[in-house]
C-alpha cells in the first residue's frame, strides 16, 4: 500500500507523446534528408555546368524535325539547273515537270511561294526575296562578289558577306552563294511517308488514291493498283517500312523467345530448387546460388559475352534475355512452389500417385496462375528491354533507332520508331493483360 | 438395392454424367495438346527464324561462349596485382551509377505519387481527368529509357543528367501504376474524417492516404531502385556516364585491358548483389512488420 504511493506518478500519456515527438522529427527529417541528397546529386552531376553545355539549337532542330520537314529548292548558279528535293535527298527529288505547286518556272525565272506573302524569285544573275512588312531583298551576282540591296536598317536575320547572303524568316530559309542559291520551305508532317516521288501514287490526293485503288485505270498493267500501292509503300526508300516492320517483329520475337524459353527452362529447375520438392539440400543450395549469380551478373554482361560468341543478331538477343530471365524465373518459381497448399498434394498422394504424378496433378494446377502471370509480366517488360538489348547486340528496332540517332539528322525516323515502339509495348501490355484475365480468372 | 450405383451396372443418369465428364476431360486434354503443339511449333519456328537472321550460328558459337570469359579471366589473373588499384579507380563511376539510379528513383517516385493519387478512383483531385493521367502513365511507361537518353544526349551532351531524366520518366509511369493499385485498396475512412474537419485535398492525401500506403509504396520503390541500378549501368554502356561507360571503353580497348573489365565487372556484381540483398531484407520488414 505504502509502496504504491511512493512510486512516481504514472503518466500514461508519456510514451504516446514521445512517439508523437519522434514521428514529428521523422516527418521533418526525411524530406530534409531527401532534399540534402538531391542537392548533393545536383552538385556531383554538375547541373550548373549543364546549362552552358546544353545545345538549345539542337533541341530546336530535333523538335521541328519531329513534326515538319523542309523542301530544298536549289539552283546551280553555274549551269542554271533547278532541283527540288525533300530534305535535299536524292530519294526525295521531284522529277522535272512534276514540281510542287508552290514552285513556278517561267523561262529562266523561278518563283517560290513560301506562304504568308513571302515570295522568292530566282532570275538569271541574281535572286529576290519579298518579305511582307519589310520590303524586297535583292541579290545580284557581279564579278566582284554578291551585291545586296535591302531596305535600311538591315535587320539581324539577314546575314551578308561578299560570298554569302542568308536570310532566315519564320516562313523559311534562303541562302545565296556564288555556286548556288537555295531556299528551304517548311511544311508540316513527315515527308513522303506513304510513297516516294518515283511512285505515281505520290502525286495523288486521298480521294484520288481511293478512286484509283477501287476502279482507276491500272498504273502498272501487271497488277491491280491496290497491290502496286502496297508494294510502293512497303519498299518506300525514304522510310523503309518493310525493313522497319521486320525490325519491330524481330524485337518482339526476341522478347517472346527469350521469355518463353526461360520459363520452360526454369520450371523444372525451380522444382529442384524448392525446399518442399527436393530433399537434397546441397543441390538446392547450389542451384539457388546459380540463380543468384545469373541475376547478379546482369543482362548487360550476359549480352556482351553472348554477342562475342554468337555475333550480332536476334538469336543472340533472345539467348541473352533467356539467360537473364532464367535467373529471375528460377527464384520466383521456386518461391511460388514453396508457398503451395500441401493439402492438394496429399490428396493426390492418397490415390497412390508417384512423385511425377503428384507434381503434375497436385502442384502444377495451383501454381499455374501465379507462374503464368509472372511470365506475361516479364514478356511485356522484355519487349521494352529487347529494344535496348537490340541496340547492344545489333538487332531489331534498337539497332535502327541507335543508327538513326547517331546520324543526328533523321529525327523524323526517330520519332517514327518511337511511335512504333510505344504502340507495340502498349499492344503487348494489353495483350498480356487480356491473356492474364482470360487464362487465370476465366478457367 | 441401394448399392446398385456402385455395382457393375450403374443406372443411366450416372452413366450419362460419367460420359459427359470423360468427354469434357478428353476435350480439355485435346485443346491443351493442340495448344501445346502450336506453342512448340511457334517456339521452334521462332528460334529458326532468329537463327537465320543472326550473324553467327549458335552451334558454332557454343564453344566460344566460355572462351571469351576465360580469356578475360586468365589475363586478369596474370595481372591480379593491378585489380585493387583499378577497383579504387572505378569506384567514382560506380558511385555515379548508383547516384543516377537513386536520384531517378526519387524523382520518378515523387512524380509517381502525384500521378497515382490523381488517377485513382475515389481519391482523384479532378475525377474527370483520371483517364488522362492514366494514359499519361501508360505512355511514359512504354517509352524505352534508351530513346529518351539518346535524344537528351544530343541536346545536353553526355553525362548523368540524360540518364536520370530517362530513367525517372520511365519510373514515374511504372511506379505510378503500382502505386495507384495500392491506393485503390486504401481505407477511405480517414479521408472522410479529414473532410469533416475541412481539410484540403493535399492534406487529405498527406494525412489520410500516405500513412496507409507508405509501407507498400516504399517496398515498390526499393524494388524499382534495384531495377534502376541495372538500367543505369546499361544506359552508361549505350551512351551516358557511370560504370557502364567505363566498361564500354575498357571493352573497346580489348586485349591488354581485361584486368579493367574484370575490376568493373566485380564492382558491378558486388553492388547489384548487395543492393538486391539489402532491399529484399528491407522489403520483408516493411511489408511483414518490424520483426520479420
Amino acid at each position: 500500500m505504502t509502496g504504491a504511493t511512493l512510486m512516481p506518478p504514472v503518466r500514461p500519456a508519456a510514451p504516446i507523446l514521445a512517439a508523437f515527438a519522434r514521428r514529428r522529427l521523422i516527418a521533418f527529417a526525411v524530406p530534409l534528408a531527401i532534399l540534402a541528397y538531391l542537392v548533393y546529386a545536383a552538385i556531383s552531376f554538375d547541373l550548373a555546368g549543364l546549362a552552358q553545355r546544353a545545345r538549345m539549337d539542337n533541341a530546336a532542330i530535333l523538335f521541328s524535325d519531329f513534326w515538319q520537314h523542309k523542301t530544298h529548292v536549289t539552283r546551280d548558279n553555274r549551269d542554271g539547273a533547278l532541283t527540288v528535293a525533300v530534305e535535299g535527298e536524292a530519294k526525295g527529288t521531284y522529277p522535272q515537270g512534276r514540281l510542287p505547286d508552290y514552285v513556278t518556272v517561267a523561262g529562266d525565272t523561278t518563283s517560290i511561294d513560301l506562304g504568308d506573302g513571302h515570295l522568292v524569285t530566282y532570275f538569271p544573275g541574281g535572286a529576290r526575296y519579298a518579305v511582307p512588312d519589310y520590303g524586297t531583298i535583292e541579290i545580284r551576282q557581279t564579278s566582284g562578289g554578291l551585291v545586296l540591296t535591302a531596305p535600311q536598317p538591315r535587320p539581324d536575320w539577314i546575314n551578308a558577306s561578299d560570298s554569302r547572303v542568308s536570310v532566315t524568316t519564320p516562313a523559311g530559309r534562303f541562302a545565296y552563294t556564288r555556286s548556288k542559291v537555295e531556299t528551304f520551305r517548311y511544311s508540316p508532317g513527315w515527308p513522303l511517308f506513304f510513297f516516294t516521288l518515283d511512285s505515281p501514287f505520290a502525286y495523288m490526293t486521298w480521294p484520288e488514291l481511293a478512286a484509283s485503288a477501287l476502279w482507276g485505270e491500272r498504273v502498272d498493267p501487271e497488277r491491280p493498283n491496290i497491290a502496286a500501292m502496297a508494294h510502293d509503300f512497303w519498299t518506300n526508300a525514304m522510310w523503309r517500312h518493310g525493313d522497319v516492320a521486320w525490325a519491330m517483329f524481330e524485337t518482339v520475337l526476341m522478347a517472346f523467345l527469350g521469355t518463353m524459353g526461360a520459363a520452360i527452362l526454369s520450371l523444372p529447375l525451380a522444382f529442384v530448387a524448392a525446399s518442399n520438392m527436393n530433399p537434397v539440400g546441397p543441390l538446392r543450395f547450389a542451384l539457388r546460388r546459380i540463380f543468384d549469380f545469373i541475376r547478379g551478373v546482369d543482362a548487360l554482361i550476359w549480352t556482351i559475352v553472348l554477342a562475342r560468341a554468337f555475333g550480332p543478331g536476334p538469336m543472340t538477343g533472345s539467348l541473352a534475355i533467356l539467360l537473364t530471365d532464367t535467373g529471375s524465373f528460377g527464384k520466383l518459381f521456386s518461391e511460388a512452389l514453396e508457398n503451395i497448399d500441401e493439402k492438394q498434394v496429399e490428396g493426390v498422394r492418397s490415390t497412390g500417385a508417384n512423385r511425377l504424378q503428384r507434381a503434375r496433378f497436385g502442384v502444377i494446377p495451383q501454381v499455374t496462375p501465379v507462374l503464368l502471370s509472372q511470365v506475361l509480366y516479364f514478356l511485356e517488360s522484355n519487349t521494352r528491354g529487347a529494344t535496348v538489348i537490340g541496340a547492344i547486340v545489333g538487332g531489331g528496332i534498337g539497332l535502327l533507332l541507335t543508327q538513326a540517332i547517331q546520324t543526328q539528322k533523321d529525327w523524323e525516323d526517330v520519332a517514327y520508331y518511337m511511335v512504333l515502339i510505344v504502340l507495340t509495348v502498349i499492344a503487348m501490355d494489353s495483350l498480356s493483360g487480356w491473356l492474364r484475365r482470360k487464362l487465370i480468372k476465366g478457367v | 438395392m441401394a448399392d446398385t450405383a456402385f455395382g457393375p451396372h450403374p443406372d443411366r443418369g450416372v452413366r450419362q454424367v460419367e460420359t459427359a465428364y470423360l468427354d469434357l476431360v478428353r476435350r480439355r486434354r485435346m485443346y491443351g495438346g493442340i495448344l501445346l503443339i502450336v506453342f512448340v511449333a511457334m517456339m521452334a519456328a521462332g528460334f529458326d527464324l532468329a537463327q537465320s537472321r543472326n550473324a553467327g550460328r549458335v552451334i558454332d558459337g557454343l564453344p566460344m561462349v566460355l572462351s571469351f570469359p576465360s580469356e578475360v579471366i586468365s589475363e586478369a589473373w596474370d595481372k591480379r596485382g593491378n585489380i585493387p588499384a583499378l577497383l579504387a579507380e572505378h569506384l567514382p563511376s560506380l558511385i555515379e551509377t548508383v547516384n543516377i539510379a537513386a536520384v531517378s528513383t526519387l524523382l520518378g517516385g515523387l512524380a509517381a505519387m502525384v500521378l497515382a493519387l490523381l488517377s485513382t478512383r475515389g481519391l482523384a483531385r479532378w475525377p474527370r481527368l483520371t483517364p488522362v493521367f492514366r494514359r499519361l502513365m501508360d505512355a511514359t511507361r512504354a517509352i524505352p529509357e534508351i530513346v529518351i537518353a539518346l535524344m537528351l544526349i544530343y541536346i545536353l551532351g553526355g553525362g548523368p543528367v540524360p540518364a536520370v531524366a530517362a530513367i525517372a520518366l520511365h519510373t514515374a509511369g511504372a511506379l505510378g501504376k503500382l502505386f495507384s493499385e495500392v491506393a485503390e485498396n486504401a481505407d477511405l475512412k480517414p479521408v472522410e474524417g479529414l473532410t469533416s474537419v475541412g481539410a484540403g485535398w493535399g492534406q487529405k492525401m498527406w494525412l489520410g492516404i500516405i500513412p496507409q500506403v507508405a509501407p507498400n509504396w516504399l517496398s515498390y520503390g526499393l524494388m524499382r531502385f534495384e531495377i534502376n541500378v541495372r538500367a543505369s549501368a546499361i544506359l552508361g554502356f549505350v551512351g551516358s556516364g557511370g560504370i557502364g561507360y567505363d566498361l564500354k571503353i575498357a571493352m573497346q580497348w580489348g586485349q591488354g585491358r581485361y584486368d579493367q573489365v574484370v575490376a568493373i565487372f566485380l564492382l558491378l556484381f558486388a553492388t547489384i548483389v548487395a543492393i538486391d540483398r539489402l532491399s529484399d531484407h528491407a522489403r520483408a520488414r516493411l511489408v511483414k512488420g518490424r520483426n520479420a
